[in-house]
């Protein structure tokens, strides 16, 4: 499975996302400008001119028509995906770290740090169909957890509303009152800053990596701790296969505390661990930096990562993968 | 030790103006005059605490009496002499503290007039009466007058003495654990223990299932580190208070406390029946620049202080005339053999020998050694070789010698001309000693190594000298095989030095030490040989990476190499089986440990993040004799027959109890995904309702549909005139 290398960012990579067909990778980075790709060969479609600082998130619709991003900037904007015009912004009082689109894309959930006095919040925002009456008001605004809320994420049928950060603790909150229904155990959850947080392709459960050099599966109505992998690095990223039980991590040393004396220090790698018997598969090294964002294509064939080093890289599975025996 | 950790809390009491007690208790408090309640007797009220004991902090208050002295023996003065006495004494107590204001006093005899004779001295802090205590204690005024001083707290203690000497209860006798339970492991394996983040862990190394069978586990088991004694009997670990020591037949109990404030180091002796502990403090007086140390021996069974040292680091600096700052661990350097009769430490000018029977020094004195820098006790004997280097200006002529003790004897001495550092390596059984002396050449501006090597255990202990064959050559490592005749050592400047193994015997016998080969150009920095000798692990630590290269110096081959990367730790087990390599938290990546079988095949892995401690239990020596253990060396085709049997039937015992909780585990999951789907296929209506009654959902995902799309490129309206209106 030799790699398909995209150029494109030049600036570490922050995220990574298909489109549910799979045939399009949105992929964001420090650099300014969200970046489509086709999914298949790596070819750039085109990239959404507009923010003003590094791009932390972005979801696409179910019909891959609309594109949200979160920046820096203090904006979430709202683009068309096929033109790349910018449809809609949010403005904000500090930088939104995460965006997520709801079961039928009418409301999205938008995370933002806390920033010069500003404590971090979540945000409900509704999306309008018609451009023309999209406002701007939040239909609920949470706040509470400490530090930067990196990951927040839809429950199912949007009836609440997943959070994860920088205080380590996973949040279910609900979606309609705001009220905090379940947080995870200090003893068994993280105990560092959650950095990712992936659901399954059912939305039944969902992957989070933490600084503290484990990942965790989570039931997504219960909050029950499923499996734990753990790993030599801080994780930074982390998928589940929508099609084999398997599940990637990737991650490596902090940026500045990269030593120069050996490249494998780093161990900038992505990692496979079975997703059912929390054992390790194998690895897919690469990257010159920490990967920063991984994703899975919704067919389970191919998969791309996101690195400090700025690149993409898009691996297609070779035909052995599939009859991988554990 | 988790209890020991915590304060004493204050029984818990209301106070009038304190908020009622939530539940009604139906008591008018306006009612109660809280002076009337009476408590019962005693500090716990009657109630026992469940903490079972716990220990006071002894508090260092400055008010009190713990800073009083009393000074007995004095002259007995008329009033005319009082004051020249107050001043004599004044200046005898001042020279070591402090003395408050008002803080002398001499009682006098109301009808004489004269002084009684004795005085009670008030110092600022407690520890300055202390040292007045120690120093002038039997301090000779004159012939007649001999000080005896005591802590004022103290009289209390010698009141109550009485007078009539009762035979103290005799105890009943309780077997204790059998604290060599775990050398009985059925399938003879090891322990070891480890220490990561807060946690402590005790483990099996158990080789044959591929991974470490846990053995008991606690958190803040200790305050710094855990320790084994020397023969695997004991774990110690360290608190505030003291050290501990645990042990017991099936799990970890505490087996005695070793009460030391502020202990900061351990060392058990060889046999394990005693214990030194050391603990250093900071002045607490700023005059005082000196560092004050406490040195306590403890009896490891009984728990008994035996003796204890005190005074300033300097007095325990080793390294001869001063100058090297710090106190070197241990202190104390225990002569080898089974039976801890000899202990040492090295002094100014001198060295110190005492004996464990009266915790004496030997004969009462020190043995001088002028200038005398370094020693070190040979393993199995009551050897002392001793390291004295160049005085007068280089007249004299540095040396090593061996020293028989108790006698004093010198047994061998060597001279040896324009040394600039020396260094002793024994051989575990004691047979052979190597000197690695640096010397410097004609120019003394650059330094070249040679051994020389005695052979103790021969008569008159010939010596012969070493000397690379590249002179020049920088020595990274020295190490004996343990129990063996050969050597190996790693030289050589740049990125690749070279190792070279060099046997005590030569081929033709004739006593005389031979090189055996030489490696050239390895990533090795450090030499670990199994406990038994013949293999011996080349490893490249710290810059190198973790190279380990598994080497068989019976056949002079290469076994295997391996990489434990950022490795900071190599151990053998003790039964030179296994070698464990550790990543401790001096790299903040990396961290945990590998298990390799003596060949450098990698067992298993175990990353644990914070990691501090590997250290393998260690075991006592076999009771086999050596001709019982070459006959099982010959007859060891039988033994293994039956050994290969067992590790057989282990490895099916063990695949099916893989497959069995690997079931299991699928079963679970299984479990969760049907639940799963049962809520999804529930949902799945309101989830279309969501989505606008957009039937599709993840279940129907990837039909390949067919979408025609018309793509109108361009309209255009024309107004194309027709010539036939008049159809119409």
């Amino acid at each position: 499975m030799r790699p398909i290398l995209l150029k494109g960012h030049e600036r570490p990579l922050t995220f990574l996302k298909y489109n549910r067909d799979g045939d399009l990778l949105f992929s964001c980075a420090k650099d300014h400008d969200p970046t489509v790709w086709y999914a298949h060969n790596g070819e750039r479609l085109g990239t959404y001119r507009g923010h003003n600082g590094a791009v932390w998130c972005c979801d696409v619709s179910r019909d891959s028509t609309r594109l949200i991003t979160g920046s820096a900037d203090q904006s979430a904007k709202l683009w068309d995906v096929e033109t790349g015009a910018q449809l809609y912004s949010f403005n904000f009082e500090s930088p939104a770290r995460a965006v997520d689109l709801s079961v039928g894309d009418k409301y999205a959930v938008i995370s933002t740090d806390p920033f010069m006095g500003q404590t971090s919040a979540i945000h409900v925002k509704r999306i309008d169909k018609d451009r023309s009456k999209q406002g701007s008001d939040s239909l609920l605004v949470i706040t509470g957890p400490q530090g930067r809320i990196n990951r927040v994420v839809w429950g199912p049928l949007n009836k609440t509303i997943i959070s994860a950060g920088e205080d380590s603790v996973v949040r279910i909150w609900d979606a309609e009152s705001g009220k905090l229904l379940k947080e995870s155990d200090p003893e068994t959850g993280h105990q560092k800053a959650v950095t990712s947080l992936v659901k399954s392709a059912d939305g039944s459960h969902f992957i989070t990596g933490s600084q503290d050099k484990t990942a965790k599966l989570w039931d997504t109505r219960t909050l029950t701790l499923l499996k734990t992998y753990v790993t030599e690095r801080p994780v930074n990223a982390a998928a589940i296969s929508p099609l084999l039980d398997h599940v990637v991590i990737g991650g490596g040393q902090e940026a500045s505390q990269v030593t120069m004396s050996d490249r494998r220090a780093g161990k900038f790698e992505a990692k496979f661990f079975h997703k059912i018997y929390e054992e390790e598969i194998g690895g897919v090294k690469g990257h010159f930096g920490p990967i920063n964002a991984l994703a899975f294509n919704p067919d389970g064939r191919s998969f791309s990562s996101g690195g400090e080093d700025g690149y993409v890289r898009l691996h297609h599975f070779d035909a052995d993968y599939f009859h991988i025996k554990i | 030790m988790a209890e020991l950790a915590e304060t004493p809390v204050a029984p818990h009491r209301f106070a009038p103006d304190m908020q009622e007690p939530k539940i009604n208790l139906n008591i008018d408090w306006g009612q109660v005059n809280l002076d009337d309640i009476q408590l019962p007797p005693g500090e716990d009220f009657g109630i026992k605490s469940d903490d079972e004991e716990e220990e006071e902090e002894i508090l260092e208050t400055e008010t009190g009496f713990s800073n009083v002295i009393v000074v007995d023996n004095l002259p007995v003065v008329a009033p005319e002499k009082y004051e020249k006495l107050e001043s004599v004494i004044r200046k005898i107590f001042g020279q070591i503290g402090v003395i408050r204001e008002k803080g002398l006093w001499m009682p006098v005899d109301t009808e004489t007039g004269k002084s009684k004779g004795y005085a009670f001295i008030e110092y600022t802090t407690p520890q300055e009466a202390e040292t007045a205590r120690e120093q002038t204690n039997g301090y000779k005024l004159d012939k007649s007058h001999v000080f005896a001083v005591n802590m004022f707290d103290d009289f209390d203690k010698y009141m109550k003495v009485p007078d009539e000497w009762s035979a103290p209860e005799r105890k009943p006798y309780t077997p204790g654990e059998n604290l060599l339970a775990w050398l009985t492991d059925e399938r003879g394996r090891d322990q070891f223990v480890v220490r990561f983040g807060p946690e402590t862990e005790v483990y099996w190394n158990d080789a044959r299932q591929g991974k470490p069978d846990p053995v008991y586990h606690r958190s803040l088991w200790t305050d710094s580190f855990v320790q084994w004694s020397p023969l695997g009997t004991y774990l110690a670990t360290i608190h505030r208070q003291g050290a501990a020591t645990w042990g017991g037949a099936q799990t970890f109990n505490r087996l005695m406390r070793f009460i030391h404030p502020q202990v900061r180091f351990i060392d058990f002796s060889p046999s394990e029946k005693f214990l030194v502990t050391y603990s250093s403090h900071e002045p607490s007086n700023p005059r005082d620049t000196q560092v004050r140390v406490t040195l306590n021996i403890f009896d490891v069974r009984s728990g008994k202080i035996l003796r204890e040292f005190k005074g300033s680091a300097d007095d325990f600096a080793t390294g001869g005339t001063g100058g090297v700052a710090g106190v070197s661990w241990p202190v104390f350097r225990w002569a080898g053999g089974r039976d801890d009769k000899y202990f040492a430490r090295i002094g100014k000018n001198s060295i110190s020998v005492y004996e464990t029977e009266t915790m004496g020094l030997l004969d009462k004195k020190s043995i001088k050694v002028d200038n005398v820098l370094d020693f070190s006790w040979s393993p199995t004997e009551p050897i002392l070789s001793l390291f004295v280097p160049e005085g007068g200006g280089g007249n004299q002529p540095a040396r090593v010698s061996l020293l028989q003790i108790p006698s004093r004897e010198e047994l061998r001495q060597k001279n040896l001309f324009s040394v600039s550092d020396c260094k002793m390596y024994w051989q575990s059984n004691g047979d052979y000693l190597a000197v690695k002396v640096d010397r410097y050449t004609k120019t003394k501006k650059s330094t070249y190594t040679g051994f020389e090597l005695f052979r103790t255990k021969e008569r008159d202990i010939p010596i012969e000298v070493l000397e690379l064959e590249n002179k020049n050559d920088k020595i990274v490592a020295f190490a004996w095989e343990p129990k063996g005749h050969r050597f190996a050592i790693i030289h050589g400047d740049g990125p690749r030095p070279d190792i070279s193994f060099y046997s005590m015997k030569s081929p033709n016998n004739v006593g005389r030490v031979t090189k055996l080969t030489t490696l050239k150009g390895k990533q090795a920095n450090a030499l670990y040989w199994s406990p038994i000798g013949r293999f011996i692990v080349l490893a490249g630590l710290k810059a190198y990476n973790g190279q380990l290269e598994f080497y068989n110096v019976d056949e002079l081959e290469t076994m295997a190499t391996a990489e434990h990367f950022m490795a900071t730790d190599v151990d053998w087990d003790p039964t030179g089986r296994y070698v464990a390599t550790s990543v401790t938290s001096v790299h903040q990546m990396e961290n945990g440990f590998n298990i390799w079988s003596f060949q450098g095949k990698l067992i298993y892995r175990l990353p644990r993040d914070r990691f501090f401690q590997f250290l393998w239990r260690p075991r006592p020596p076999t009771l086999l004799s050596p001709e019982e253990e070459a006959e099982i060396a010959r007859n060891l085709k039988k033994y293994s027959k039956r050994y290969e049997v067992e590790d057989q039937e282990s490895s099916i015992i063990l695949s099916t109890q893989e497959m069995e909780s690997r079931r299991k585990v699928i079963d679970e999951w299984k479990s969760w995904v049907a639940e799963w789907q049962r809520l999804h296929e529930e949902e799945k209506p309101l989830r279309q309702e969501l989505r606008d009654g957009e039937p599709s959902d993840e279940e129907e995902d990837y039909e390949a549909e067919e979408v025609e799309v018309e793509d109108i490129l361009n309209v255009e309206e024309e107004v194309v005139s027709y010539g036939f209106e008049q159809l119409d």
